[in-house]
């Protein structure tokens, strides 16, 4: 290497001797050879979990024990999905997850933070800066730290076992989507609203038709991975979620593991468990790979984590 | 805008319209006002008094000073097991998984195709549910049914009880943390395509290998994201919650107690909310130490650009 890089300093015309080129150009090769080697390997790693999820909810019992594993079951029992899905009712775990959870607190973030956003980057006023500095400071904060006292207060306002501690405070902006907002809105140029403010609109007005449709791609982020976060929330409902029957999927979930595989009627306990497991990230694999560019650069914009 | 005609009437046109907008900031950011003080300001005060208190929930709190945090740090068996345990997953788990998400990054930022497709792979495991794979990892790492044990059974040697040795669970679960890293192997590559080809070819003229390109071009530039990335990293694990207290609900023998579920538990098991909420406030503690130390050390390995 160091010899090539060398006679191409010294000689900056074509290098004249074939041999040396040759021989890189087959290095060249056995690099990108090993390089996409370790590719495939590294998906291969990466991508097994998931493959066995969905392989083990296909199997039976006893393929399930077999040793050597198995690694591609014959016959694939595609009744597992429904057999696992009636051990519980997760019919309302997925209703529960979608319509008391998950949409809710999208629109409620989503509007609460597009109007806070709004408030720190398009309109001037004394203060702004202090409070934006303590939004960004609360996202320091490690939630544990309020996590007794709002349950205290949920507890006395008669929330517990209910959606609202999940849901309530989403209406009240998240900061790292008011953070990503505002540097999304800080890119629009001032003279747009200018000109609305001009011709008389208000700035509530210049929020919701001018900025807004300028902002789908931020917003697209948000309601990404705010979905993202409430349909993946486990401790959440976990702490205040008691009865069965408000349980999300998640919940369900966990459930199903803590009784199948250990007490009555254990047949088929894992592939069930694995069932319900691919069922439930099925949605999400799929929202990522329609909504992968949203994705990327909801993640490289702000750091945000999965 | 108010257009002010008369010199003397633009200062008060002016200040009416700083007082207009003034009115409508605080009234645009009051949703987050709002909940910035009933979500986090009432709370946290609450959380200090509280830890100052013993309090079950069902009984009035009694106030006890310092009693919860002297406890803790004396006369609890399980604070410090808790302390070391966590210090090891984040210590261990957190450089290792920024590293191996810096090498992948940079293996993907290479000339290749399909980098989209690759990309999503190593992505994909950090977006589905935390419960989803949880059951996975259990069964692929079970010593009975596992497919990794299956296939050392296979070849008659003997299995390994990654999840059931209090030797094995911590670096068990370091190893599935860096499974999780996509978000990181993201952030990063976006950095690395950032990076000025320019420098590079800079490089490759000063007569460069690929080595001293990765050393002293990619990785200086990269450092201020390695930086923001590892706090975040750090800030996250010390709160790991639910992927351990799925896969071993803190055993075997507390030896995968972390931090944050040893305070769940006392929290809602053991109904000890008092000593939950000094357990909280010594974790804020550790956090914002341990973010400033890491900010402190910065000046001497970010590279920010020039300036400075």
């Amino acid at each position: 290497m160091t010899t090539v890089s060398q006679t191409a300093h010294t000689v900056p015309q074509k290098p004249s001797a074939t041999l040396p080129i040759r021989r890189t150009s087959m290095m060249a090769q056995i690099a990108s050879l090993s390089k996409y080697g370790l590719l495939l390997f590294l998906s291969f790693t990466w991508l097994f979990p998931l493959y066995w999820m969905v392989i083990t909810a296909l199997k039976n019992d006893s393929q399930v024990r077999t040793v050597p594993p198995v690694l591609f079951p014959n016959p694939l029992l595609w009744e597992n999905f429904a057999g696992g899905w009636a051990r519980y009712d997760f019919n309302t775990a997925a209703f529960n997850s979608i319509f008391r959870f998950s949409l809710p607190v999208v629109i409620f973030t989503l509007i609460s933070s597009l109007i806070v956003a709004y408030g720190f980057a398009k309109i001037k006023w004394r203060g702004r800066d202090l409070f934006f500095g303590l939004c960004i400071a609360t996202m320091m904060l490690p939630w544990q730290v309020t996590m007794v006292p709002l349950f205290i207060i949920f507890k006395n306002l008669n929330w517990l076992n209910t959606y609202l501690p999940l849901v309530a405070p989403s209406l009240f902006g998240n900061a790292y989507f008011i953070f990503m907002l505002r540097q999304f809105f800080l890119t629009i140029p001032e003279e747009l609203s200018e000109a609305a403010r001009i011709e008389g609109a208000s700035e509530w007005g210049i929020l919701w038709r001018i900025i807004l449709p300028l902002a789908k791609p931020a917003i697209a982020v948000v309601v990404l991975f705010r979905f993202l976060w409430s349909w993946n929330d486990f401790l959440g409902p976990l702490i205040y979620l008691k009865d069965e029957s408000q349980y999300p999927l998640a919940l369900m979930i966990y459930r199903l593991q803590q009784t199948a595989t250990s007490m009555g009627n254990t047949a088929l306990a894992y592939p069930h468990l694995m069932a319900v497991s691919t069922i439930v990230a099925l949605p999400v694999i799929i929202i990522f790979i329609m909504a992968q560019r949203s994705f990327i650069e909801g993640i490289s914009m702000t750091g945000i984590k999965g | 805008m108010a257009v002010a005609t008369a010199p003397g009437n633009r200062l008060r046109g002016m200040s009416r319209q700083e007082r207009r907008n003034q009115f409508l900031g605080l009234l645009f950011i009051a949703p987050w006002l709002i909940g910035f003080i009933g979500l986090a300001v009432i709370p946290l005060v609450m959380s200090f008094y509280y830890s100052l208190t013993r309090y079950d929930l069902i009984s009035e709190p009694r106030f006890i000073g310092l009693g919860n945090y002297e406890r803790l740090f004396t006369n609890d068996p399980d604070f410090w097991k808790v302390i070391g345990n966590t210090f090891y997953y984040v210590l261990l788990g957190v450089p290792i998984g920024a590293f191996v998400a810096f090498l992948v990054a940079n293996l993907l930022n290479t000339n290749i195709k399909g980098r989209a497709i690759f990309r999503s792979i190593i992505y994909i495991p950090t977006i589905v549910p935390a419960v989803c794979t949880a059951m996975v990892w259990l069964f692929l790492l079970n010593t009975q049914y596992g497919a990794i044990n299956g296939l050392l059974k296979a070849f008659e040697w003997p299995t390994i009880p990654f999840l059931s040795s209090p030797g094995l669970a911590k670096p068990t679960l370091i190893l599935i943390y860096i499974w999780a890293q996509g978000s990181a192997v993201v952030i990063y590559l976006a950095a690395l395509q950032e990076v000025p080809r320019s420098l590079y070819e800079a490089a490759t003229v000063d007569g460069a290998n690929g080595w001293h390109k990765f050393w002293n071009v990619t990785v200086p530039l990269c450092t201020p994201v390695i930086l923001f990335n590892s706090i975040m990293g750090f800030i996250g694990a010390f709160q790991e919650f639910t992927l351990p207290w799925l896969l071993t609900q803190g055993g075997p023998a507390k030896s995968t107690e972390l931090y944050v579920m040893n305070l769940y538990r006392n929290a809602f098991i053991q109904l000890s909310m008092g000593k939950a909420s000094a357990m909280a406030w010594i974790l804020l503690v550790i956090i914002v130490v341990f973010t400033a130390i890491l900010f402190s050390t910065s000046a001497r390995w970010v590279y920010y650009g020039g300036e400075k």
